[in-house]
């Protein structure tokens, strides 16, 4: 037989109840996210902020201050300079590519079509698959000579043989590349916010600007674009931030070249810093990406705060 | 000139008819009202009628023109929907300029007609504002005259008093009848409130399961209900149906009364045994069965004023009422309105 212990009174410590205390138990929760953050990437930005103004290379690890010296040197480096330029084209090409395939993409997953659900599960996948992996299959398709985009053109008659493009080998074709491979990979974070927006609109809104007399063009730029807006451009943000710190991509396909035609900020400071071991130029070059992406994301917190409607 | 005229519409969502062939005539200038329950598709055949779904089979007539192939945008009709489809993004402004906008309309003109459509609706100071900063009724004027402003051949309205609380509904009912009178623009209102379709309907068009039941003016319709659908759906309390004699009974309970107030005329007795009995302040509503029917029926009666404070009609115990043989409404098993015994 079950007995019931008898309750014992205990005497109420101040202690016993701490954790029902909503600023002790909410601390503890966030306090392993605040660690992560400020050991993670606190620490190592100032690290990367103290280097960047001394002479610190792994050949002569001193702690000597030079001043804005690595920044100057930098700036009149054109290989640098170079580098910038390559940045902004592949961040801003890869994002617009990125949103206009996301939002022809949603409009597309938008119809009722038989198989729709595997369709919109398939779609993810570029985001998904591991980065390496799916670059690794990309450059094969870019390939010299096996490359079956290459094969696909000659097998159409647009081009012959002797004069495919060589993707990779050519500069303004490896950045293309390198732009493609990107906004492929972007794509369908974007359908996925375009659907979010486009699904959020009320239906009323959407008819009532039919029987006003919108056509599909105007329906889109003047209804449902400016009221996604906000939405799309939180979308933004994150892609272009992410985008300008990448290196993945550079790294795997192309390796900066040829001769540095697709180098971006990410790369060339992971080349300067870790590769040669000049860890203060190295340094100094990846923080360029601070002001930039700075500018960035307070003109679109700013953008945001005015559209919201 | 009717205004508009649908022959035999139907619309099907796949296997399900949601309008089972509607034919209305809506003459110039008249308020005509779509009365039904929810889900009888009273909204789906605006819907058709402004041309956001098309129909399956049967004419649809615009201005005596046939639009049965013709976009929305070139139907001219507007539509008001029940929670108004603003445009957040707009001022109040531009939301009205918009229907003209599309129509390539010159500047000067817009701003004209954007100024004649605000000032009628008496919304004139708020054009400079968002939606979201007015009330529910400021946005159901702008609605209107976003709906108003390029002055269309019908207006259509689907439920748009809907969203409003009870005290702004009366107060807009008012204002919608009144102004719809003053513009003389030929409306077609959805509606499934009863007291909408009585007190702003020129003519009500009964809608049930995708068919018109009855369609007449608002007398007609409460007064000479065509089946037992409409003698039960108007009204409140509905008619008191009864069977009798291989059909059906009908009178409303403003109409059963004790028997000693009926006056002259013939009139036909019940034997009444009331069960509760419902103060309202204006009228008392008894509930109970009447002797020789269907003891499982509730019958209710309405009594007038005079009877309002009135014990005498005590619960649990048998009254003698009847009702005024011109009041009694006859149905025969099929439910029809028949004419007589």
């Amino acid at each position: 037989m079950v007995s019931i212990a008898e309750p014992i009174a205990k005497p109420a410590t101040p202690l016993r109840f701490i954790l029902d205390r909503r600023e002790v138990l909410g601390s503890l929760f966030v306090a392993p996210a605040i660690l992560y953050v400020l050991l993670l990437a606190g620490v190592p930005f100032l690290l990367a902020l103290y280097y960047s103004v001394s002479a610190y290379t792994i050949y002569d690890p001193s702690w000597r201050f030079v001043g804005l010296e690595n920044f100057a040197d930098i700036l009149e480096n054109p290989v640098f300079l170079q580098t910038l330029g390559n940045t902004f084209l592949f961040t801003f090409g890869s994002q617009i590519i990125g949103l206009i395939l996301g939002k022809f993409g949603a409009l597309l997953l938008l119809r009722p079509f038989r198989g729709r659900r595997i369709v919109r599960a398939l779609v993810i996948l570029p985001w998904a698959v591991p980065i390496a992996l799916a670059t690794v299959a990309w450059e094969w398709m870019f390939d010299s000579l096996y490359s079956v985009i290459n094969w696909t053109l000659i097998a159409l008659g647009i081009v012959t043989r002797s004069e495919a493009p060589n993707w990779l080998g050519t500069p303004h074709l490896a950045m293309l590349s390198v732009i493609v491979v990107n906004a492929w990979r972007f794509f369908p974070f974007a359908i996925v916010i375009f659907l979010a927006g486009i699904t959020a609109i009320p239906q009323d809104v959407l008819d009532a600007a039919t029987v006003d007399g919108a056509g599909f063009w105007r329906r889109n730029y003047q209804i449902i674009v400016p009221m996604i807006l906000p939405i799309v451009a939180v979308g933004l943000i994150f892609g272009t931030v992410f985008t300008f710190t990448d290196l993945s991509i550079v790294f795997l396909l192309t390796m900066g070249g040829p001769v540095g035609a697709t180098s971006v900020l990410g790369f060339e400071g992971f080349q300067v810093g870790i590769g040669s071991g000049d860890v203060s130029h190295g340094a100094a070059t990846s923080l360029f990406m601070l002001p930039v992406l700075l500018v960035v994301v307070v003109a679109m917190l700013r953008f945001i705060r005015r559209r919201e409607i | 000139m009717a205004a508009v005229l649908t022959r035999d519409i139907v619309k099907k969502f796949g296997d399900v008819s949601a309008v089972n062939g509607i034919s209305l005539t809506v003459p110039d200038g008249q308020f005509m009202v779509l009365l039904g329950p929810s889900g009888c598709g009273k909204t789906t055949f605006l819907r058709v009628i402004c041309g956001l779904e098309k129909q399956t089979s049967g004419d649809l007539l615009i201005g005596g023109k046939v639009v049965n192939d013709i976009p929305p945008r070139a139907r001219g009709v507007a539509m008001m929907f029940q929670s108004y489809g603003l445009y957040p993004h707009f001022s109040v402004r531009r939301n009205i300029a918009f229907p003209l906008r599309t129509q390539r309309v010159p500047g000067a003109e817009v701003d004209k007609k954007v100024a004649w459509a605000s000032q009628l609706l008496g919304i004139d100071h708020l054009l400079d504002r968002r939606p979201r900063q007015l009330s529910g009724g400021e946005r159901q004027r702008v609605a209107l005259a976003r709906a108003l402003v390029r002055e269309p051949t019908a207006l259509l309205l689907d439920e748009p008093l809907s969203n409003l609380d009870a005290k702004l509904r009366a107060s807009a009912r008012q204002e919608i009848k009144q102004f719809q009178q003053r513009v003389g623009v030929t409306t077609i209102y959805v509606t499934h409130d009863q007291v909408e379709a009585m007190g702003m309907g020129d003519r009500i068009a009964v809608i049930d399961s995708g068919r018109v039941r009855q369609v007449g003016s608002p007398a007609e319709i409460y007064e000479d209900p065509a089946d037992r659908f409409v003698a039960t759906f108007v009204g409140a309390p509905p008619m008191n149906i009864v069977a009798r004699n291989s059909g059906y009974l009908g009178f409303r309970p403003e109409n059963f009364l004790p028997k000693d107030m009926m006056e002259d005329g013939s009139f036909t007795e019940f034997s009444f045994r009331v069960d509760r009995s419902e103060y309202l302040g204006s009228e008392r509503i008894v509930y109970g069965v009447i002797a020789g029917f269907d003891p499982n029926q509730v019958i209710t009666a309405k009594l007038p004023p005079a009877h309002v404070a009135e014990e005498s009609i005590r619960p649990g115990e048998w009254h003698p009422f009847a009702v005024r043989n011109s009041a009694l409404r006859h149905f025969d098993k099929d439910g029809q309105r028949s004419s007589g015994h």
